[in-house]
């Protein structure tokens, strides 16, 4: 019916952007229950764009070299034409803002709206990791100080001073999250109120466990140690610094919680970006076949959606020039799909393997899958053995004291269920991330600090290693030792700083 | 209901202070660029922007990760022909296809040099930076041309544009103050004898109560008409100009066109007098240049035919140095001007000139100069101008000379001729 047809024009315009939001909202929304945070949809310019994406893509950032240096490289890629900038930027926020890109068509914007503004947005508003691990209502608030108290530090201290600290907690970034504990949650008020008397108290704590150090009764030979400090190993290295380098000015201390905070804030998106985009790329797909099928685009805009899309979700072989892993977008969407279908239309192997939704409410299963799980645990629970078929999944292993690589697992009945685990596994930050926990601090000594690598597999570490030392070394203020742990439990020495 | 933002008209630079974080933080490596770049380049396009390079681990933030080596298993997509239990050889290049985790589109950089485009500011930000002419002396205060306009405190009378809000409120709260006080005391006085009467048990409407009361409404009547601010209040801010010491200068380009100076050798004095005169250009407002070229007789010429005319000759260079001399004589008193002299030769020179060059220098040019900087353009040996600049020099710390035999050593003999001397 033409009278329902939206536009036929590729330009875009507000009124027609505001148009094509309404529908897709009330589809999302009205029929498919997408719980969504408010939606603010900023157009910007290519140039826009790109200071987006330097500063990690947060709206207001601190300043920083490394934030240059992306913008340095994005703008020559993209002026060189060898990359097109992601036509989209969403910010994990309430309101939930969306980047558009004014080069853009209008079918491109409508996707870009049904991706990021209620695709994302949905998912960060329902995601067990995100309500857990960041406060949308606060971020931006949080930024905001945490621009300003860096650029006061950068007067009072210099802005060389503030800049060799943030190098520092920027190489440690990854590594300043509690994996196991519940965040306190963020906001601007609460932080203004506390960063004062958090200053003083702080580094009054700090003096206490230096000065409170038991005078060791038995001199020098009851063994080095009766007591570890800490006592168990602490795996969120900025942490510890933060609470336990005995150096560090109070500025200092604050200056590394803001980084470890803003860490944590991208620790979910880090889990979750195959189940994300896949999430994303799914609703884009349904909510514009919906309403093409509802008459309200055209066949062109169709086209031009459906082009960008497969882009978008296309996975080169393992031997192709262009194979670089697997496309989250790719693995995500095809998942999301694959249960959709394994609800609606069941075989005997999906009865078999998936017992509990096989014939399910699709949107239901589909609202649990996104709200409880990460990469890992979703790959684990719900990659099924036609998705591994039509992706021709093969494990493989490399093992340094082989000649050859081994085949381990390829997509038939033997190998499902061990090609599902180490493709879950690979999506295991744990393992992606080399494990190296706070073991021990010299309290009488020298106060130097031992950091411990637990070898998984024995694979060692990379060549940054002894840089990584000396960034550590400038936060801790003392010596630093790295050792390496194996699977046996043999310790080694790798490195002193 | 979305909301709809244009924020197209927003700024659009807000990376470029992480942008100039970034250049500062890698000065050392970019002015190496920067160097190699002017020696490569032609000398029409020695000013424009340019593409320069940092390698990659210069500049790499390092984060603690695996490396090669230990047990990896990895799931790839489109098996063709593997089955399990398969063994195949390890591909060419260590790690094999790809990191494979996940990060599409992210990997894959290798160790390229980091590359990116200085704009033309930049580029010659870079290029000039701790350069200058050295002995420069600001002492001159010339007539009226250089003003500088400084604050001088309040005054009584000026512009309202220059009404200084707080000190004329201030003024005007302390003539409120001083003119309501006699006023504000009596009323204090009058409220007393009111208690005082009414204490004693008068009534209120007691003709000495009331006639009271009337002289404390008048009295504060009297106070309210005080005008909130007078113009007798106001107070502007006043400015005074203040002569500046500037410096005037000149500059004498001496370039050497005779038949032994080859294309290669004009092109190389060309080359260090480009350099000299964007430097000159860019970080001195006010500077004459004097182009002079010489063969057997010295010729004042315009920037354009000083570089691109292609006529020749001998050598005599004593003609150019007294053509500089009168030139001086002529234009710039060297009581009011700085003057310097940059001159290229290949140090060929009829016989007997060098020694007159010497003294020409020696006593009358160089009592009159900042600095003097020679260079000679030679690949071969020394000839009798440089043995006699060499007294010139023994005699005058303020000349320079320095010898350039390719084009990669014009960029650091001019370096090593204009950096900043430390005061």
């Amino acid at each position: 019916m033409p009278d329902k047809l939206i536009s036929d024009s590729s330009e875009w315009s507000f009124p027609l952007l505001k148009r094509f939001d309404k529908e897709i909202a009330r589809i999302a929304q009205d029929e498919f229950g997408l719980d969504t945070y408010a939606n603010q949809v900023e157009v910007i310019s290519s140039e826009q764009m790109i200071d987006a994406y330097s500063s990690v893509g947060l709206p207001i950032n601190y300043h920083h070299w490394s934030f240059g240096k992306q913008f340095v490289s994005t703008e020559q890629t993209y002026r060189r034409g060898q990359m097109g900038l992601a036509y989209e930027i969403v910010i994990n926020s309430d309101p939930c803002i969306a980047y558009l890109m004014e080069e853009n068509t209008l079918p491109m914007q409508a996707l870009v709206i049904a991706h990021a503004s209620y695709g994302h947005n949905s998912f960060f508003k329902g995601n067990y990791l995100f309500r857990t691990w960041t406060n949308a209502d606060a971020i931006i608030d949080y930024l905001v100080f945490a621009r300003s108290y860096i650029a006061e530090c950068e007067e009072r201290y210099g802005q060389e001073e503030v800049e060799l600290l943030l190098d520092s907690c920027h190489a440690l970034m990854n590594y300043g999250v509690d994996r196991y504990k519940r965040p306190s949650p963020l906001s601007m008020a609460e932080e203004k109120r506390r960063q004062a008397e958090r200053e003083a108290y702080l580094q009054s704590q700090v003096n206490d466990l230096w000065r409170t150090l038991p005078v060791d009764p038995s001199g020098e030979g009851g063994g080095r140690h009766e007591r570890r400090f800490p006592e168990e190993p602490q795996e969120n290295l900025l942490y510890f610094i933060e609470k336990n380098a005995p150096l560090l000015e109070p500025w200092q201390r604050e200056v590394v919680r803001i980084v470890r905070k803003i860490g944590q804030y991208f620790y979910p998106q880090r889990q979750t970006q195959v189940m994300n985009e896949g999430w994303a790329t799914f609703w884009h797909y349904t909510l514009l076949n919906r309403l093409y099928d509802d008459g309200m685009v055209t066949d062109g805009f169709m086209m031009e959606v459906l082009q960008s899309h497969t882009n978008v979700v296309f996975q080169p072989d393992f031997d192709s020039p262009y194979y670089s892993g697997i496309n989250p977008y790719a693995l995500g969407f095809a998942m999301m799909r694959d249960i959709r279908r394994i609800c609606e239309a069941p075989t005997d192997e999906d009865r078999y393997w998936f017992p509990d939704i096989a014939g399910g409410d699709w949107l239901k299963v589909l609202d649990f899958a996104m709200r409880n799980f990460k990469d890992e645990s979703f790959i684990a629970q719900f990659l099924s053995p036609k998705l591994m078929r039509d992706f021709h999944l093969f494990q493989v292993r490399d093992d340094d004291r082989e000649d050859t690589l081994e085949i381990t697992a390829i997509h038939e009945e033997a190998g499902y269920r061990q090609l599902r685990q180490a493709l879950a596994e690979q999506y295991n930050l744990g393992n992606r991330e080399p494990n190296i926990q706070v073991y021990d601090v010299d309290l009488r000594g020298d106060r130097s600090m031992t950091l411990r690598h637990f070898r998984h597999n024995r694979r060692p570490l990379g060549d940054t290693m002894d840089e990584m030392l000396l960034h550590i070394r400038r936060l801790w203020g003392f010596d630093v030792r790295l050792e390496a742990v194996d699977e046996e439990g043999r310790v080694q020495l790798l490195s002193e700083a | 209901m979305s909301h709809f933002i244009d924020r197209r008209l927003n700024a659009k630079n807000k990376s470029t202070v992480n942008r100039q974080r970034f250049l500062k933080r890698y000065k050392s490596q970019l002015k190496r660029a920067v160097s190699d770049a002017v020696n490569r380049r032609s000398i029409t396009d020695i000013d424009g922007g340019e593409q320069v390079g940092i390698p990659s681990k210069d500049i790499s933030e390092p984060i603690f990760h695996h490396g090669q080596g230990g047990t990896r298993d990895m799931v790839h997509p489109g098996n063709k022909e593997f089955e399990a239990g398969d063994r195949v050889q390890r591909p060419e290049g260590g790690s094999g296809s790809g990191s494979g985790q996940g990060r599409a589109g992210k990997g894959g950089k290798g160790e390229d040099d980091f590359v990116f485009e200085l704009s033309r500011e930049e580029f010659l930000d870079l290029l000039f930076d701790d350069l200058e002419l050295p002995n420069l002396v600001r002492n001159q205060l010339m007539g009226t041309t250089e003003f500088k306009t400084v604050r001088a405190g309040y005054t009584t009378e000026g512009a309202p544009s220059n009404i200084d809000v707080v000190r004329s409120l201030k003024g005007a709260i302390a003539r409120r103050t001083a003119l309501g006080a006699p006023h504000r005391g009596r009323i204090r006085e009058l409220e007393a004898e009111v208690e005082q009467l009414l204490a004693d048990g008068v009534p209120e409407d007691d003709s000495r109560v009331v006639a009271l009361r009337e002289q404390m409404d008048r009295l504060k009547t009297r106070l309210a008409a005080l005008p909130f601010i007078d113009t007798f209040d106001l107070r502007y801010q006043s400015f005074t100009k203040q002569p500046e010491p500037t410096s005037k200068a000149v500059m004498l380009c001496i370039m050497d066109v005779s038949g032994s100076m080859d294309q290669v050798r004009k092109n190389l004095a060309k080359r260090f007098f480009i350099l000299l005169y964007l430097f000159l250009q860019r970080n001195y407002d006010k500077i004459d240049v004097v182009f002079i070229r010489h063969h057997t007789i010295a010729q004042e010429v315009d920037e354009q035919e000083f570089f691109y005319s292609r006529e020749t000759g001998g050598t005599v260079v004593s003609s150019a140095l007294n053509l500089a001399h009168e030139v001086i004589t002529e234009r710039y008193d060297s009581g009011s001007w700085n003057i310097y002299a940059a001159q290229a030769s290949d140090g060929d020179n009829w016989d007997s000139d060098s020694a007159i060059c010497r003294d020409l220098l020696i006593n009358r040019l160089m009592p009159l100069m900042r600095y003097y900087a020679y260079v000679e353009i030679t690949p071969r040996q020394h000839q009798s101008l440089w043995y006699a600049y060499q007294d010139v020099k023994a005699a005058h710390p303020h000349f320079a000379m320095e010898e350039i035999a390719g084009a990669d050593e014009i960029y650091p003999v001019f370096r090593e001729l204009f950096k900043r001397q430390d005061a």
